[in-house]
């Protein structure tokens, strides 16, 4: 076969994949752009140039200075969650994949335990988030363990339907995302650097920060990407968990679809998908993410 | 490294087990929990043990119409699971050479996967709409609309599931010996009967794994169908809707079965897996052995 012709057998093949994204995201995110900059009414969008989306959204921000308007502070609250979420699944997810990585010598028990992380990512997020009600609920093991141990005399109420059984299940469901592309990069690690490290006289924890961690940082990355990614534009586990109260980004977007004033929703799709792109690519300049398949 | 384990070790694998019981066990709490007796609520302790709640699922009586919505979203879970395979394996074997626009494609399908749900469902939604605005303006009057579960439903969780794909294929193609290929085409094998008899095989387990995560990421997925699925509702949807309403176990059984089927799709995969592996194993390279 000639070059051309081969290159053309590629791009066939590689045709169908890039027709559905075309149809189901490219456009539709163009969509998403074009809508935000029309006008509504109570029932239906109208399609003249109007940012009533968008001042709608920001409606009293400047007003109401000093004071913070609903949008900042719901983007406020879903960064705090954000970060909170980062930081736990980014310890846990690091030192699961540390342990697998390092510790866990026999391949096949590697793979083991590794599938043994997996499973859950393959069964309902849903279901894993009902899952902590019988736990944490006001009659729940916790409250019940707490109090025959003679600890508290009231039910804990902030146990669940709060920010912290959000955050808890977030950690719960999403760092597996952390776990998978950490342990990725440490088996690449050549374990003749580490030997290196012992040898020149440098303590476990010197070789953690100074050798293990610099080479991880691309899954680190990766890893973060997902996680913050995920939690910025999350409603459904910041709506089942914090009992439909918590505000967030993506719940904006929600609420705004359910009153059918899908320009409003729209504009708030794309501040939100600027923050999230902000994020992306500070973290990015730190790794190329290319190189790392 | 010395053969006796680091006190590092210890701390580590309390640490991991403590993770795995994390993991595990609330999703065991509530598998118990709808075994719960007839007069039991929703939390500990069991008040006897029956399957009244599994009968009320099935016979639909409290919850409506779960029947419906599961064979929904069976249905398309195994349509999201062929399309998942049939293009992430074609697209996997197009990466192997440069074609116009590979970076491009691989850009968007990391964008794809990283874009927060609400934004692609919101955008599917949105699509659809002004297409039905569109069929209606031209003159068909009684056009309902072209949103549906095959239609924007499938073509939201393709969004989702192709990243998946089109990475594990990466991943598989990375680790491929191309000299395999030479040697068919050397012998007079055209490009279908090396890719038949010679690629498909070495891959076929990692490709039922793309099917594995096809199907699953479908029979779960939640944020991107929330708007494009229409009018009805798959399992996932349901339940969501469930948690606000429902304060009896029936939702627990429901949990149970859905987790029933994503475990037994997990180990028949895994089984089919481990076959095929063994089987490449026996039918493998000679490597080694000798002169024949």
């Amino acid at each position: 076969m000639t070059q051309d012709r081969k290159t053309f057998v590629a791009w066939l093949q590689a045709a169908p994949m890039m027709l559905v994204f075309a149809l189901f995201f490219l456009l539709p995110l163009l969509f998403v752009t074009i809508v935000s900059a029309w006008d509504y009414n109570e029932y239906e969008m109208i399609p003249a140039f109007s940012l009533r989306g968008y001042t709608d959204t920001f409606e009293g921000c400047i007003a109401d200075l000093p004071n913070l308007c609903t949008i900042l502070k719901t983007y406020l609250n879903t960064l705090k969650l954000c970060l909170l979420t980062w930081g736990l699944t980014l310890l846990i997810g690091f030192t699961v994949a540390y342990f697998l990585a390092f510790h866990v010598r026999s391949k096949t028990w590697q793979i083991v335990l590794t599938l043994l992380c997996t499973i859950p990512f393959w069964t309902s997020n849903v279901i894993r988030m009902i899952a902590w009600i019988p736990l944490l609920g006001r009659n729940g093991l916790v409250n019940r363990g707490l109090e025959g141990a003679g600890l508290i005399k009231q039910p804990l109420e902030w146990l669940l339907f709060s920010e912290f059984s959000v955050v808890l299940a977030l950690v719960h469901l999403f760092t597996f995302f952390m776990v998978v592309p950490i342990f990725n990069s440490m088996i690449r690690i050549d374990k003749r650097l580490i030997e290196a490290a012992y040898d020149a006289g440098a303590s476990g924890w010197q070789t953690l920060v100074n050798v293990i961690i610099p080479l991880t940082k691309p899954g680190i990355v990766i890893g973060s990407i997902f996680v913050i990614t995920i939690v910025m534009g999350d409603f459904v586990t910041i709506g089942v968990m914090g009992g439909q109260q918590i505000a967030s980004a993506g719940k904006i977007i929600e609420s705004r679809l359910n009153a059918l004033q899908f320009p409003a929703a729209a504009a708030n799709a794309v501040i939100l998908l600027g923050v999230t792109i902000l994020i992306i690519s500070a973290l990015t300049r730190i790794v190329d993410i290319r190189k790392e398949l | 490294m010395s053969e006796r384990r680091p006190r590092s070790f210890y701390f580590l694998a309390a640490f991991f087990s403590a993770y795995v019981l994390f993991l595990y066990g609330p999703m065991f709490a509530i598998y118990i929990l709808s075994f719960q007796g007839p007069d039991g609520g929703l939390t500990f302790p069991m008040n006897g043990v029956s399957l009244v709640w599994f009968g009320k699922v099935f016979s639909g009586s409290g919850i409506v119409d779960i029947g419906a919505a599961f064979k929904r979203s069976l249905q398309l879970g195994l349509v999201v699971m062929v399309l998942t395979v049939v293009l992430s394996v074609s697209a996997g074997l197009a990466f192997r050479r440069s074609f116009r626009g590979a970076t491009l494609l691989f850009y968007v399908a990391i964008a794809s996967l990283i874009m927060p749900s609400i934004i692609t469902s919101l955008g599917i939604a949105l699509e659809f709409r002004l297409l039905d605005d569109f069929i209606i303006k031209s003159g068909a009057a009684n056009w309902t609309t072209a949103m549906g579960l095959f239609t924007s439903g499938l073509g939201a969780h393709l969004t989702w599931t192709l990243p998946f794909g089109l990475l594990i294929m990466f991943a598989i193609f990375n680790r491929f010996d191309g000299r395999l290929e030479e040697a068919a085409r050397d012998l007079g094998a055209t490009p279908w009967q090396t890719f038949r008899h010679v690629v498909l095989p070495i891959i076929l387990p990692s490709v039922v794994g793309i099917g594995l995560f096809g199907f699953t990421l479908s029979w779960d997925e939640l944020a991107r169908s929330s708007q494009t699925i229409g009018s009805v509702n798959t399992l996932p949807l349901e339940l969501q809707g469930l948690t606000t309403t429902v304060t009896k176990p029936d939702i627990y059984a429901l949990g149970t079965l859905t987790s029933a089927v994503s475990f037994l799709v997990i180990l028949s995969a895994l089984v089919v897996i481990l076959v095929l592996q063994a089987r490449q194993r026996r039918h493998g390279s000679d490597a080694g052995k000798g002169m024949v």
